[in-house]
């Protein structure tokens, strides 16, 4: 049987001490666990931070990565967040080269995304998009012919849906 | 025998007085902490920003503090006495360099799960992140080798970060722990509160309890079972189960193999008892594992070094794994029935219900047939001095009693084939990351935490030289271990690779030259005797025990030995070569 590689979106509820992101990546990096992308902000909680870290890998390595985040004494708690249906959301801005000839054409891809234009420049416009991690792909990929000047992704941040 | 131990004994009367409430510095607290844990000995050397705890250190006396000759040294004797006793292992090391210098340490102990509590200075709150003098981000550059660590930013949070560390460092999967202290705070005075109350952390709860269902799984297969075998680890010794591992064998009748850290976990006298698995392993546990129908691994975890090449280790057994440490469950070798708790605990519990496992008696016949049929072997010489016959004199003429610590190499290996343990706590060596410079200073701290009991140190002439300078501390406090070099003027498990695998191409592992070690001893004040045939080798032997204090005695050895059985590098345990001769 070959092993599945999955990507996999975990949620990690922390101490809000200094170092604890490099206790975090640092595991990871040693581990060798892939990290796609991680977040991190404070929580509901006072004191505790939430990261979300999108990983990539088979259901051993899945399991090794969960196993290993609890053996850090400032995790307190690590959810599987993609076994379970979720809402999962990133932002990205977009700076695009953008004539004023060009812009009635780059506005009409903009408002089909459901995106928005946070800063016009005489010849650009920074482009903000929420969304899953297809739907700023795309957008990007729908950018590329007008000419991307400079791209920020700020990665993943998600939550299980309903009361869980 | 008497070294100069501490003989603070924790009365009432001085519990009162470490935890009476008054304005101090962070060092008193630091120290009036480490009593209140329990500490009587702590190994260490000052420097710049240490200086204020070392002043409240000044005629205090308490517990015992021991001057090394290097941090390697201190850490390295930390670990020797935190392995021969069960008890949390201290040193204290300056900013910088003298933190860096606890690094090797601070690894050696992480990857045997050892318990230390690890003191560093650093400089001035203010001046971290400045590139100060004598700086280094020692909690970041341990982060991947302590079980936490802490950088101490408030003088009033000291207590508590003390007592979290003691407790962190010596339940669950035990480990070193850092405590990083800068100068201002150590110099800081506040109003002390000792904390002794028990710790309470939402991030750590080591699991001690095991599920009971995976207990009678366990049962379940035992009774099934036609060739069960038991793999015993360090977690056996770590978690004080001897006893119930005994119980245990005794009644199922399985048969059981102790890892290089297992040694003394179970008596190896036992008739049950079939050595060490793995690289170096005896010929019945490395076939008694490949064909083993149920392997029970308790407190080991799967090292390469024990299994071989992995995706043939033990290809008919169903796997169950006791550990304290879910993460160490899956992670090499796939495992049907898991049982995360602490070892004794789990053992207890089996023990209530553990019935004899009574289809096994032909597998019990054939592995006595392998151990009797194959146990090691050297060709014995009267010209040269056998490593391997030395060890059995050391072990015959202490009849197994003594605290045995080793260096890393060849003498290693035959130190743990040849020294038959019955006790555990009594063998110390660094197994996982495989220190040289390790065996001699962990000698001092196993003597420390052992007054009573004969301590040998086994070390080559190769890993001798790494720590050497420590024969000043035995010299001047009358620490009495017996320091055995096994010369062979060659960095032998090198020499060995480089013989068997590398085709005779010696690259560099020559240590002809390297100064001469009864001299080396005499200059330290240490007794220091050589021997180079059988008969001075036992007289030597002899006088070293006789006499009260540190000796160090050098056993001059065959150069071309090898350690046998040897499983290369990539083969499944059971190809071993013997070594036979043609």
């Amino acid at each position: 049987m070959i092993p599945t590689t999955l990507k996999h979106t975990i949620a990690v509820l922390v101490n809000d001490q200094p170092g604890v992101l490099q206790r975090v990546s640092g595991l990871f990096g040693r581990r060798g666990f892939n990290i796609e992308s991680i977040t991190v902000g404070s929580s509901e909680e006072a004191g505790l931070s939430r990261m979300v870290i999108v990983t990539t890998g088979d259901e051993n390595t899945l399991e090794q990565v969960e196993k290993q985040l609890y053996k850090i004494i400032d995790v307190i708690k690590v959810i599987d967040l993609s076994s379970r249906p979720m809402v999962a959301r990133e932002l990205a801005l977009i700076k695009v080269k953008a004539e004023p000839a060009e812009r009635p054409e780059i506005m009409g891809v903009i408002d089909t995304f459901r995106a928005a234009v946070v800063d016009i420049g005489p010849n650009s416009l920074i482009v903000q998009v929420v969304g899953d991690t297809e739907k700023i792909d795309a957008m990007v990929e729908l950018l590329k012919p007008y000419g991307i000047r400079e791209l920020s992704r700020t990665g993943a941040t998600a939550m299980i849906r309903g009361n869980v | 025998m008497s070294a100069q131990i501490p003989n603070v004994q924790s009365t009432d009367e001085l519990r009162e007085k470490w935890m009476k409430p008054e304005v101090i510095t962070g060092s008193e607290m630091l120290l009036r902490s480490l009593l209140l844990e329990g500490v009587e000995c702590v190994f260490g050397y000052p420097g710049g920003a240490v200086l204020y705890i070392y002043d409240a250190m000044h005629g205090f006396d308490d517990f015992k503090h021991l001057l090394t000759r290097h941090e390697q040294g201190a850490i390295h004797a930390a670990d020797g006495y935190a392995r021969a006793s069960g008890k949390v292992g201290v040193c204290i090391a300056t900013s910088g360099p003298g933190a860096t210098n606890l690094v090797t340490g601070i690894a050696t102990a992480y990857m045997d799960s050892v318990p230390l509590v690890v003191i560093t200075g650093n400089v001035a709150t203010t001046l971290i992140g400045t590139d100060a003098f004598q700086e280094a981000d020692i909690t970041g550059i341990t982060m991947p080798i302590t079980k936490h660590s802490y950088l101490v930013r408030d003088v009033e949070d000291l207590p508590r970060i003390i007592h979290e560390a003691f407790h962190i460092a010596n339940t669950g999967r035990k480990g070193p722990v850092l405590i990083d202290i800068p100068k201002d705070v150590s110099a800081a005075k506040s109003l002390f509160k000792p904390h002794t109350e028990p710790v309470m952390m939402r991030g750590y709860n080591p699991r001690v309890m095991p599920n009971k269902l995976q207990l009678d799984k366990l049962h379940q297969a035992i009774a099934e079972a036609k060739r069960p075998l038991i793999l015993a680890g360090g977690g056996v010794v770590y978690s004080g189960g001897h006893e119930e591992l005994l119980k245990f064998v005794e009644t199922t009748g399985i048969p059981i193999t102790t890892t290089l850290l297992g040694l003394g976990g179970f008596p190896s006298g036992h008739d049950l008892w079939i050595g060490m698995p793995g690289m170096h392993g005896t010929y019945a546990a490395n076939n008694a594992i490949q064909q083993s129908d149920l392997l029970i691994s308790i407190g080991a975890r799967f090292d390469d070094r024990v299994t071989g090449k992995l995706d043939g280790f033990a290809p008919h057994a169903r796997i169950a794994h006791i550990d304290i440490d879910p993460a160490e469950i899956g992670k090499n070798v796939k495992t049907d029935i898991p049982i995360v708790g602490d070892v004794k605990t789990v053992l207890e519990m089996l023990n209530i219900e553990a019935g004899h496992s009574s289809y096994a008696d032909e597998w019990r016949t054939t592995i006595a047939g392998w151990k009797k049929e194959k146990p090691f072997r050297y060709d014995d010489s009267e010209e040269v001095l056998k490593p391997q016959w030395v060890v059995e004199m050391l072990n015959d003429t202490t009849r197994g009693e003594a605290i045995v610590t080793t260096d890393v190499g060849q003498h290693q290996m035959w130190a743990a084939q040849y020294y038959r343990f019955n006790k555990p706590r009594s063998w110390v060596t660094s197994g996982g990351l495989g220190t040289m410079g390790f065996g001699f200073p962990s000698a001092i701290g196993a003597q420390m935490a052992n007054p009573e009991r004969l301590v040998i140190s086994i070390n080559g002439d190769g890993g001798m030289q790494m720590c050497a300078q420590e024969l000043a501390i035995c010299a001047i406090n009358n620490i009495p271990v017996k320091v055995v070099v096994m010369n062979n003027q060659v960095l032998g498990m090198v020499r060995q690779w480089q013989e068997l695998i590398y085709d005779n191409r010696y690259s560099h592992i020559d240590l002809s030259g390297s100064p001469d070690f009864v001299k080396l001893a005499e200059a330290y004040g240490v007794k220091g005797l050589r021997a180079t045939n059988k008969q001075e080798a036992a007289a030597a032997w002899q006088e070293a025990m006789d006499t009260p204090g540190p000796v160090l005695v050098e056993f001059v050895v065959n150069k071309h030995e090898n350690v046998y059985p040897m499983v290369p590098q990539g083969a499944t345990i059971d190809q071993m070569l013997m070594g036979d001769k043609e």
